[in-house]
């Protein structure tokens, strides 16, 4: 009995190292992707070179040549934005798929993307600054996904999940249409090229500005989604499992369903609409690490962040054009959905 | 009398629009398992969710320890009561031993993670009902009396003086019934107090203190299962006629007419 007990503790002990290892070998995988993202580009930059702006930088000495321009004014921004994204993204991801009990929600099936998206347009329209766009992505979106949610809610007796994902689809259209209304709208010369470079989702235009304005949006979000991670996973449980083991599912879920459409949102308003993100790669950190949303959180943030970089570096030196972002990851993306599909319930894990 | 841990007076419960049973009391006392017997449809699970203050009242109220239950935060209600729902196909693969930790959740602050002592009151749980080995194992991979198990070493990790369980036998195969049921037992032993529904009345005779019988919404009767699970009694409920034997080990049991000789 007690030998039995102890080998269970030991397998317990284990299976959480191997975790923490998984977590910190990500974590090293990013370090070493971002080292490798400032470096390659139009501009190359050697290790040498970079070590040397960075000193500079440090010691406050006056800039030499282009590199420092490059290198802190476009592409560390750029590599920052970029994980920064991919982390949010997949981190709202992970939140929305423990909350609504299903592998297969996501910001973009959910309606939240594009909901954000349709915000964004509109402060684009506007011509807002960064922070009011932000803002009009996170309210929009928000909407969108509270109106997604209402109409599942009252449609009763069908498959929850199915009427959920209809209702997203049916929301997200109408969000589309609603941006495709504003571009006739725009200014053609001005407005309208931005809108729809923006709309194919790309981290090129993307400077310092935009990152410290998205940064504390991101961490805003992610706070309480850290915070609460024990009860997000009781609730995944269902709300009434959850309630019976003493959390107040109803406030708890309003309350994570407004963080991770703040982090979607606060993304989107920079980068554009990029699909797929949100979906897949909660997939396999759920793969990693198992269902747990205090493992899953942290890996599929790490993982997004990496994968992101990793997209966007390809996507600004695989061709002579910059390719926009959110074509490269629905190519990568679509296919992987499919083959979830394709593996049933079984992939869901 | 002590204060019942659990008591439902006049109780009317339902959904909205929808008005499941009326005029039902019920008390709950330490050391005590309280068995619901009733057929499909007669609103067993309602009157449960009711009383464990996941559904509000129509009329009358729900008290645990004597204080309404509308009264209470979740994480009052889940330290008192523990609930075992049936057990259904989860949509995530948790371990087992992560699904029992999440009994601790009411002993835990708003922000915090399970610790290294509410792992062990998992464990000793899943070792208290014979089943530790399983704690590693997937929970979407586990037969379905062995989830029925994880979930009352769940409601056991909750530490809950009052458990709630619907139809805990449901799923479970005969060996399995005799396992939880005799955990039950034991559970009252210890001072508990245990709620269960079940659809035999066998179970009733052999670990309830009290019965109560629920015919569409109504507490038809309640009281000493001998009392109450009278072969006309179950004639007029259920439709079937029984015959009840007491056992020459002191044991009762019911025996169903099939109509064939």
């Amino acid at each position: 009995m007690v030998e039995g007990t102890g080998a269970i503790r030991r397998t317990a002990a284990a299976t959480l190292s191997d975790h923490r290892l998984a977590i910190a070998a990500l974590a090293a995988g990013l370090c070493a992707l971002m080292l490798a993202a400032s470096l390659i580009g139009a501009y190359p930059i050697s290790p040498g070179e970079l070590v040397a702006a960075v000193g500079r930088r440090l010691a406050g000495a006056a800039p030499v040549g282009q590199i420092d321009t490059v290198l802190f004014e476009v592409r560390l921004p750029r590599v920052l934005a970029a994980v920064l994204g991919g982390a949010a993204l997949a981190g709202a991801g992970a939140a929305y798929q423990t909350l609504f009990r299903n592998p297969l929600v996501s910001p973009d099936i959910l309606g939240v993307s594009t909901g954000a998206g349709l915000g964004a347009v509109l402060g684009i329209f506007l011509s807002l600054p960064v922070f009011g766009i932000q803002l009009t992505a996170f309210a929009v979106g928000l909407a969108t996904v509270a109106l997604v949610y209402a109409v599942a809610s009252v449609v009763h007796g069908r498959d929850p999940i199915l009427v959920l994902v209809l209702a997203g689809v049916v929301v997200g259209s109408l969000a589309g249409a609603a941006i495709s209304l504003l571009k006739i709208l725009a200014d053609p010369y001005d407005q309208l090229p931005a809108i729809v470079f923006w709309l194919l989702g790309s981290f090129s235009a993307i400077r310092r500005t935009e990152v410290w304005a998205t940064l504390p949006m991101v961490l805003v979000g992610l706070l309480p989604l850290l915070l609460l991670r024990w009860r997000i996973n009781v609730l995944s449980l269902g709300d009434e499992e959850a309630k019976a083991l003493g959390v107040e599912a109803g406030r708890l879920r309003l309350g994570v369903i407004a963080a991770a459409t703040l982090m979607t949102a606060s993304v989107v308003a920079i980068s554009g609409v990029i699909g797929w993100v949100g979906l897949v790669i909660p997939h396999i950190a759920r793969m990693m690490v198992g269902p747990s949303f205090d493992r899953l959180l942290p890996t599929a943030m790490l993982l997004g962040g990496s994968y992101l970089l990793l997209v966007d570096t390809l996507a600004r030196t695989m061709a002579r054009i910059e390719v926009p972002i959110g074509i490269l990851t629905a190519i990568l993306g679509a296919p992987f959905f499919l083959w979830l599909l394709m593996r049933g319930r079984e992939g869901w894990s | 009398m002590s204060t019942p841990l659990l008591a439902a007076h006049r109780l009317a419960f339902g959904y909205r629009g929808k008005p499941v049973g009326r005029h039902v009391d019920l008390e709950l006392r330490a050391g005590e398992v309280l068995c619901l017997l009733g057929p499909n449809g007669s609103g067993k699970t309602t009157l449960f969710k009711t009383m464990l203050g996941l559904l509000p009242p129509q009329a009358g109220e729900v008290r645990l320890g004597g204080r309404p239950i509308g009264a209470l935060a979740r994480n009052q209600i889940a330290r008192s009561v523990a609930y075992v729902p049936q057990a259904q196909a989860a949509h995530f693969p948790f371990r087992v031993a992560d699904m029992v930790v999440m009994g601790r959740t009411a002993h835990l602050g708003p922000f915090a993670s399970p610790r290294r002592q509410d792992h062990a009151k998992a464990h000793a749980a899943l070792d208290a009902l014979g089943i530790g080995g399983l704690a590693e194992a997937e929970y979407t991979r586990i037969s379905g009396g062995q989830r029925q198990l994880v979930l009352v070493a769940r409601a056991l990790a909750q530490d809950a003086p009052t458990i709630v369980m619907d139809e805990p036998t449901a799923s479970l195969d005969f060996g399995n019934q005799v396992v939880v049921l005799s955990e039950v037992r034991r559970l009252a032993a210890r001072g508990l107090a245990v709620l269960l529904s079940t659809h035999d009345p066998d179970h009733a005779f052999s670990i309830g203190h009290r019965v109560a019988l629920l015919d569409a919404g109504r507490l038809v009767a309640h009281g000493r299962p001998d009392e109450v699970l009278t072969p006309e009694r179950l004639r007029a409920v259920y439709g079937v006629t029984v015959t009840v034997e007491r056992l020459s080990q002191g044991q009762t049991v019911c025996a169903p007419d099939y109509g064939v000789a």
